[in-house]
């Protein structure tokens, strides 16, 4: 009898709240208090699964430290393409798709970026140590983590099927991208935009077996163009790779192709799909091609041209760039269309309305990360523009050299070339 | 001679760019580790600050979602009219699909006496669309809501739907606390 009062008490509350419900939304008291049950019932409790175990993240630090170590001796001193080829299958199985490519090298260099400019986000020591470890390996031992500790470069090494070698001039300007690529990268993790390079690494979703499908598109055209143009993402987009190529352009040793003396048999110019072994130069054509000094300061005086052309057109584009910032977004859609308001359909209008923030709030917190878009795209810009002015001049400099040696900013350490090489030790 | 000469300047060069690179490593770490934590981070939703938009259940890189439905008995007040179970014009209390709110029947009832009945929610049915919180939300005590599931999660480096949450209610948490269910929250002292 009571029960039944009772429940008809309820269903008169259950209306009113329908009615009311709008209001109640975030209320935090208990509205209908726990029933005491007759039959001795046992609540159960909230099942949470716990996240995978601290310990096994830095687990994952010592293989890597581990791998990095092995494909380090595999390249510098045993020389064994073998032991190359096996090591990146062991990290596409592990890191690839074991660990389903997060966290990675790459992206961590967001990470690093993010706790510079975001007091309210700290690193954790994984991901650190992610970012540092390969550098301080390459400024040792040349890209050995391109060669066997990353998954990227694995999947991509592992289908090189029928490499084609790409013009220099080719190679040099799509060499450009991977800068605009950082830049990108770095304004917008410093901006708490976006992690960009997560968001478009092709690779990731092939590793997990589950992607959007545009995602899959392009990590299946990285796969296809990667037969014939090998490597592409380490050549042409990796943003890791430019720090690496810095670290290792003046690494302390770095492998060799011969293990002696060179006998200039130029095997080893066709095994290096990646085009990153130097040929001996050629005094004559220097000469002949009128390359010299007058073009060199040519190129050297316009340097300071290049950087202020970017920072133009950094300047030009923070807008364009600060879009992509949600908060911006938001703010710039609501000036731009008032009658969206009413729109029920638009859950990021419907929500910010609902929220109580005012529109001045959100235009000045908007006009605050555009400001931070402007002089970050500007940087961005000049250092854009450094890059071209000094790839440029880089292209009348000549380094005499005698021997078919590995150029040590672009080699990966595959090891290929050692194969090839008909010199005993 | 000649020849040595330039070798060894070349030397020295990469040798002074070398010890420049590590000191600038070095700084870098060294700024990122004054900040860094032991613990490791993972994404979670902030019950209170959610408004079941159901960007969930499709944004997520998983599929289904890594997001969803727990439910917190603790605030459960067992309402024989489960607003997170029924659908608000059901025609009658019964467990036949026409009357039940969440799209993949992943809530299930248990009867425990007159007229109470045990919600518990499966989780490999569940796909995190959040229709059954913003139910029991409105119409109950918010006892179900949505939280990320960390043996699902993947943890994303950047969580795809914390970029698309409307109302910011996706953030990093640390590994050790890496739960907001909101039972343990109304226990827990106001900071």
């Amino acid at each position: 009898m009571v029960i039944n009062i009772m429940k008809k008490l309820k269903y008169i509350f259950i209306t009113f709240y329908f009615l009311l419900s709008t209001f109640y939304l975030f209320s935090q008291e208990q509205r209908f208090p726990k029933p005491e049950f007759e039959t001795g019932y046992e609540q159960p409790s909230t099942i949470t699964p716990e996240p995978r175990a601290l310990a096994l993240e830095y687990f994952d630090v010592l293989i890597l430290i581990i791998v990095l170590s092995l494909a380090s001796y595999f390249a510098l001193k045993k020389r064994s393409r073998q032991g190359i080829l096996w090591l990146s299958v062991f990290t596409l199985l592990y890191f690839g798709f074991y660990r389903n490519g997060c966290i990675c090298s790459i992206g961590s260099i967001q990470n690093v970026v993010q706790s510079f400019f975001d007091p309210a986000y700290s690193i954790s020591v994984t991901a650190l140590l992610f970012f540092i470890i390969p550098l301080i390996f390459t400024l040792f031992f040349g890209r050995t983590f391109c060669g066997g500790a990353c998954p990227l470069g694995a999947i991509q090494d592992l289908i090189v099927v029928k490499p084609i070698s790409l013009p220099k001039w080719l190679n040099k300007t799509l060499g450009l991208i991977p800068y605009i690529y950082l830049a990108l990268a770095v304004l917008f993790a410093a901006t708490g935009t976006d992690y960009i390079i997560c968001r478009y690494d092709p690779f990731v979703g092939i590793f997990r077996m589950d992607a959007k499908f545009h995602m899959v598109v392009l990590g299946i055209s990285f796969l296809l163009m990667g037969m014939f143009v090998a490597r592409p993402y380490c050549r042409f987009l990796c943003p890791y790779g430019v720090l690496l190529s810095w670290m290792s352009r003046f690494s302390k040793w770095h492998l060799s192709i011969t293990p002696a003396a060179c006998i200039q048999c130029k095997l080893c110019t066709n095994s290096c799909p990646f085009d990153a072994i130097d040929f001996p130069t050629n005094e004559k054509e220097v000469i002949k091609s009128g390359l010299g000094p007058k073009r060199f300061i040519t190129y050297a005086v316009i340097i300071p041209l290049w950087v202020a052309a970017g920072i133009f057109v950094g300047a030009k584009s923070h807008t364009f760039l600060s879009k992509a910032n949600p908060d911006v977004y938001l703010a710039e859609l609501l000036i731009s269309q008032p009658e969206l308001k009413n729109d029920p359909e638009n859950i990021d209008i419907e929500t910010f309305l609902a929220s109580g923030k005012s529109m001045e709030t959100l235009v000045e917190e908007a006009e605050a990360i555009r400001a931070d878009f402007y002089i970050g795209s500007m940087i961005a810009g000049g250092f854009i523009g450094l890059v071209i002015g000094f790839t440029l001049l880089n292209t009348v400099v000549f380094r005499r050299r005698q021997d078919y040696e590995p150029h040590k900013g672009n080699c990966f350490s595959c090891s290929r070339c050692q194969d090839y090489c008909p010199v005993e030790k | 001679m000649e020849k040595n000469k330039t070798k060894n300047r070349r030397e020295f060069i990469q040798g002074g760019v070398r010890l420049s690179l590590s000191l600038a490593l070095g700084g870098i770490s060294g700024m990122a580790v004054s900040s860094a934590i032991k613990d490791d981070y993972v994404w979670q939703i902030d019950p209170f600050l959610c408004t079941q938009c159901g960007k969930c259940a499709t944004d997520c890189i998983m599929a289904p979602s890594a997001v969803k439905c727990v439910h917190a008995f603790d605030l459960c007040g067992y309402c024989d009219l489960c607003g997170g179970y029924l659908k608000p014009d059901a025609n009658e209390q019964s467990t036949a699909a026409e009357n039940q709110l969440c799209p993949t029947a992943a809530i299930e009832r248990k009867f425990i006496e007159e007229p109470y009945f045990e919600y518990h929610i499966d989780e490999d049915l569940c796909m995190g669309c959040g229709k059954c919180v913003a139910g029991c939300t409105s119409f109950g005590n918010g006892s179900m809501h949505l939280q990320i599931v960390h043996d699902i999660c993947l943890n994303c480096n950047q969580c795809s739907i914390a970029q698309v949450c409307p109302s910011d209610a996706i953030s990093r948490v640390k590994a050790s606390e890496a739960y907001k269910v909101k039972g343990d929250f109304t226990n827990k002292p106001e900071v």
